[in-house]
């Protein structure tokens, strides 16, 4: 466990405290405060930590950031910390837990969407507010609910026109994951193809745990396009980026993702296997800014080691900090001060500015097209400024209607 | 004819995986009747043992015999300290191997995180009209015959053979009859899962070796021995060319999902129709 | 099948007072429970309390009638789904409820029928019945298209269902139940579950499933059709796990394809296992102990869960090979014999 390594911990209220050592709070003159409460809800355990275990490190070092300057109006912050072990059931315990035993101002955390549908209606129940730090489907209408991670609209609206003019990749061959996230992202991706007068010659789909893709290889070899899109999530998917690079090869046929690099995946890759692959992404650790140089330093020094951290630890990092604006902003960590106070909050990350649209809760951010290198990370190509949360704000008002509830599919 | 060179690539393909996924369930749960639910974390180890030995240097294909040793002596250890306890206790070997597969599970995550590894594809591609294949999953499917044919001829030519078949079928009277049974039962069960650590290792260049890996094949290894039916071999062998050829078939024609889809639709089916398994019928055999 | 509880079970003889005592304690403590506990605990103890319900029905099965029936978690979640798609659509939750019920022993029925008139083996059974449920959930996993709908629901494949209505109070004019409401619930369907098939193995036919279990020949030479019996006892076990399953969509407001899947299945005879199967109140013994375990464990720190819950698994096997409840028992037994010998001497 690397979190326990510059901070003590203890058990109390029924989670794991990550508390600021008192040494911390003394030099930021918090010590003897009311602290407010953080519940992080993660998958420490099973196999979604993939995604997660960054995540949870760039949570609490967000947090022991805040302690170490001065905490959030006066008071520190605690962290509480429940392993959801990639299993929804303790979602579900943890985040009542959290409001009842915890007393938590925040509920961060849920990696997949079923895991934050578990939990939105208790964050409701118990009048709380809700940080949700991943890559979704989009559509979710509940201002209890804030998104901070990329959508489909907004990230294909920047890599699609690009692979297609840059690269000439008119003709595209999707393959998405069998789950929500999959089957919407494949049917924006088709509109925007279709939209910028290209073709979609096929889509389909792969249940999460198919490691034999030795068919659709054949068949894509087959059916001639010019681009393959991967919409493929999680380990048993990894297998398509080897058998590709074994058959095909993206020198002969250019290979482009919406999902790849999430899950760290370049990193297991042998370099052949990595190379070449394009990517839309809102952070990688080769950013060329000072920012994402910094923050990458500060995380692998914090984590102590040099791994490659990705989008999920910068996700932790930066739904903390824009909670802790919402906060400052609000001047009360209360769930409903808070949510009053979440429009146009903004934090300067490490991927760029970072704003909340109140009318959706979701987050306005740069895109940048990367292609992946041979050292297990990925070039900077362009940057798209500013990207907002477009299929969602079609669907979505929460001005208008702020007791609406409803996760929307965006009819595409 | 070169559609029918893709037909059978694809089929050889799905079947090989089958083959290698099961065979060593064929000898553990199979034969020794042993309900091994930590036999997908078999798997996962061959394929770390795989990537750490070429890490180290070696060649893939040694590395594949190095995982080999490594399961099977793993095998060794696990069939000492537990299983040994448990014969003839079906239902508490569940529990002790579903406990041993989170403890490997969790285990290995610890040592090495969640992430996958890999190792570097050797072999490149060779190219049938205008399809690409990839010449390891070519020689994935050679090694699963080759190893199919192994296990055959050790269980079916071999004094060793002889001796584990007999004690397995009576083990009183191969008792009664001089062998060290316990012995037979230790070195059985290695074996089993030292197939199953070889089979991990094949599968590493096509799948990666991660953590939670054993999970995405288990269920299908289960499926296979037991809709072969009470002759291990034989009715693992029937039930992954069935399989195979059908999840290679339609998903190619089809798709992923309705591949996986005809391969479960068909085993209910056979399991109507021949309840006993593949083999229920056939009274000797291996 | 191995494994045998030791000569006749518990249940050839009537309960005595200390038993009926016993339950009425037990039931008053749970009952009183919610007033003495914050919400959150009320939560965590519904889970056992409905998880127990499953881990009842496989080991009435397993302990009883010998009937090893590996996919429980088939019927499990069955009911959830039953539930979850007929609640969604009517907006009516008692009969879904009911639906919930029937459904899955419908299903029961049908299996068990080709299963116990097809007198395949007892291992053929077990497996048989987990790859159905291994099916099952492949099945649902793969109706994430939107082509998939039940009247106006969405299957939603892989993620499941989520905003299942909680229970309606059929005469509070479409009030839900609360946590503390659906904790009451989950209580007294558990209690009237366990005393209702204690009481069950007392009657002819319970005293033929036991008979079954221990000589199923012997039984049908003395003129009864086992199969019959042991079908009854099949489509009884499937409409608890269905009930249990539509409790689990209440308490937790969603369904997803995990309730179907092997390690739910293999956990359910764990819990049975654990807590030991020749009694009734092992299984929800072991199955408070597992979930307790498993939960606090995820706040402790203990980096990974499995690598601590795989090492108590095997611990447990080695060791309390009868199965915890059981095994105290002996125990207690064994210091109690003690005991009077002191006293006599």
């Amino acid at each position: 466990m690397t979190l326990n390594r510059r901070q003590f911990m203890r058990t109390a209220s029924g989670a794991l405290v990550y508390a600021s050592a008192a040494s911390v709070l003394r030099s930021a003159g918090l010590k003897g405060e009311e602290p407010i409460k953080v519940a992080n809800v993660l998958d420490q355990t099973g196999g979604l930590n993939i995604y997660s275990l960054k995540q949870i490190s760039g949570c609490a070092m967000g947090v022991e950031d805040l302690n170490k300057a001065g905490g959030l109006l006066g008071r520190p912050i605690e962290l509480l910390f429940y392993d959801s072990q990639s299993n929804n059931q303790f979602n579900s315990q943890y985040a009542t837990q959290a409001f009842v035993r915890g007393k938590a101002h925040v509920l961060q955390g849920g990696i997949t969407s079923s895991s934050r549908e578990v939990m939105r209606p208790i964050v409701r129940k118990f009048g709380g507010l809700f940080f949700y730090n991943s890559l979704y489907e989009g559509g979710v209408c509940d201002r209890r609910h804030v998104s901070t991670g990329m959508v489909p609209a907004q990230q294909l609206e920047a890599l699609v026109p690009y692979v297609m003019g840059e690269h000439g990749g008119k003709r595209g061959y999707i393959l998405a994951a069998d789950y929500n996230y999959g089957h919407i992202t494949a049917k924006w991706m088709q509109k925007i193809i279709r939209e910028n007068g290209g073709e979609d010659l096929a889509v389909e789909f792969f249940p999460l745990d198919v490691t034999n893709f030795a068919p659709v290889i054949s068949r894509i070899q087959a059916a001639k396009p010019d681009v393959v899109w991967s919409v493929l999530v999680g380990g048993a998917h990894m297998a398509f980026y080897r058998q590709y690079e074994a058959t095909i090869g993206k020198k002969n046929l250019m290979l482009a993702s919406t999902t790849y690099g999430v899950g760290r995946e370049q990193t297991e890759l042998s370099a052949d296997e990595a190379e070449g692959i394009l990517i839309g992404t809102s952070f990688v650790d080769d950013l060329p800014s000072p920012a994402a140089k910094s923050f990458v330093k500060k995380f692998q020094a914090w984590e102590g080691n040099s791994d490659y951290v990705g989008e999920y630890g910068e996700y932790g990092y930066r739904g903390i900090m824009l909670w802790a604006e919402a906060v400052r902003k609000a001047g009360s960590p209360e769930p409903d001060a808070v949510i009053a106070a979440l429009d146009g909050v903004q934090y300067d990350g490490a991927g760029g500015l970072y704003t909340i649209d109140g009318k959706t809760n979701h987050t306005t951010m740069d895109i940048h097209v990367v292609r992946g290198n041979r050292t297990g990370s990925f070039d900077l190509i362009k940057s798209f400024g500013q990207r907002p949360p477009k299929d969602t704000q079609l669907v979505c008002d929460l001005d208008k209607n702020p007791d609406d509830t409803t996760q929307y599919e965006p009819e595409v | 004819m070169e559609q029918v060179a893709i037909y059978a690539y694809q089929i050889g393909v799905s079947f090989s995986i089958f083959i290698l996924i099961s065979l060593g369930l064929a000898v553990i749960f199979g034969m020794m009747r042993v309900i091994n639910l930590a036999q997908g974390e078999f798997l996962m180890l061959g394929a770390y043992a795989c990537v750490l030995a070429t890490q180290a240097g070696l060649s893939l294909w040694l590395s594949m015999f190095v995982a080999a040793a490594v399961v099977g002596l793993f095998g060794i250890v696990v069939e000492r300290v537990i299983i040994r306890f448990l014969y003839g206790r079906i239902v508490d070997t569940l529990l002790a191997t579903w406990g041993l597969s989170l403890f490997l599970v969790g285990g290995i995550t610890t040592l090495f995180g969640p992430q996958s590894e890999s190792v570097v594809n050797p072999l490149g591609n060779v190219t049938v009209g205008d399809i690409a294949l990839s010449q390891y999953s070519l020689a994935m499917i050679a090694i699963a015959i080759a190893l199919l044919i192994g296990t055959y001829c050790l269980w079916r030519f071999t004094r060793f053979g002889l001796i584990v078949r007999g004690t397995m079928q009576n083990p009183d009277m191969a008792r009664g009859l001089g062998v060290n049974t316990d012995r037979v039962f230790m070195l059985t069960f290695g074996f089993g899962a030292a197939l199953t650590g070889f089979a991990g290792a094949v599968l590493v260049p096509i799948t990666g070796a991660a953590p939670p890996m054993g999970v995405f094949f288990i269920a299908k290894a289960f499926i296979t021995v037991i809709s072969g039916g009470h002759l291990p071999l034989i009715g693992t062998v029937s039930a992954s060319a069935i399989f195979g050829a059908i999840d290679g078939f339609v998903a190619f024609v089809s798709s992923s999902v309705v591949g996986e889809m005809s391969v479960l639709f068909v085993a209910i089916i056979l399991l109507r129709l021949l309840p006993m398994g593949i083999t229920g019928h056939l009274r000797r055999g291996l | 099948m191995a494994g045998r509880p030791l000569g006749l079970g518990p249940a050839a003889s009537p309960p005595k007072w200390w038993w009926w005592l016993f339950v009425v304690l037990l039931g008053a403590g749970l009952l009183a429970m919610p007033s003495l506990v914050d919400i959150s605990v009320q939560l965590d103890v519904s889970i056992m309390l409905i998880l127990a319900l499953l881990a009842l029905s496989m080991s009435f099965l397993w302990g009883y009638v010998g009937i090893l029936s590996f996919g429980q978690t088939a019927f499990f979640g069955l009911g959830g789904y039953t539930y979850a798609v007929l609640a969604l659509n009517l907006g009516e939750t008692t009969g879904s409820m009911l639906a919930a019920l029937v459904l899955p022993m419908l299903f029961a029925a049908v299996l068990g029928y080709f299963m116990i008139y097809g007198r395949i083996s007892d291992i053929y059974l077990s497996v048989m019945t987990l790859v159905v449920t291994l099916i099952l959930e492949k099945g649902i996993r793969a109706t994430s298209g939107d082509q998939f709908v039940i009247g106006t629901v969405r299957l939603n494949g892989q993620n499941g269902i989520p905003s299942v209505p909680s229970l309606q109070i059929p005469w509070g004019g479409g009030a839900e139940l609360f946590i503390d409401g659906v904790f009451y619930l989950a209580a007294v369907l558990l209690i009237l579950v366990y005393v209702g098939l204690r009481l069950l193995l007392l009657t002819h036919f319970g005293r033929v499933l036991v008979s079954i279990r221990e000589n199923e020949r012997r039984t049908e030479l003395l003129g009864y059709d086992s199969r019959r019996y042991k079908l009854a006892a099949f489509v009884i076990a499937g409409a608890i796990a269905g009930l249990s399953g539509a409790l689990y969509a209440v308490w937790g407001n969603f369904v997803a394809p995990e309730m179907f899947n092997l390690s739910q299945a293999a956990q359910v005879i764990i819990w049975v296992i654990v807590g030991g199967k020749s009694t009734l109140i092992g299984p929800i013994a072991g199955t408070a102990l597992i979930q307790y375990l498993t939960t606090w464990l995820g706040t402790q720190g203990v980096g990974q869960v499995t690598l601590v819950l795989g090492v108590v698994l095997m611990v447990f096997v080695l060791v309390f090979n009868q199965g915890l409840l059981p095994t105290v028992g002996l125990i207690l037994a064994g210091l109690r014999n003690r005991m009077r010998a002191g006293t006599g001497r």
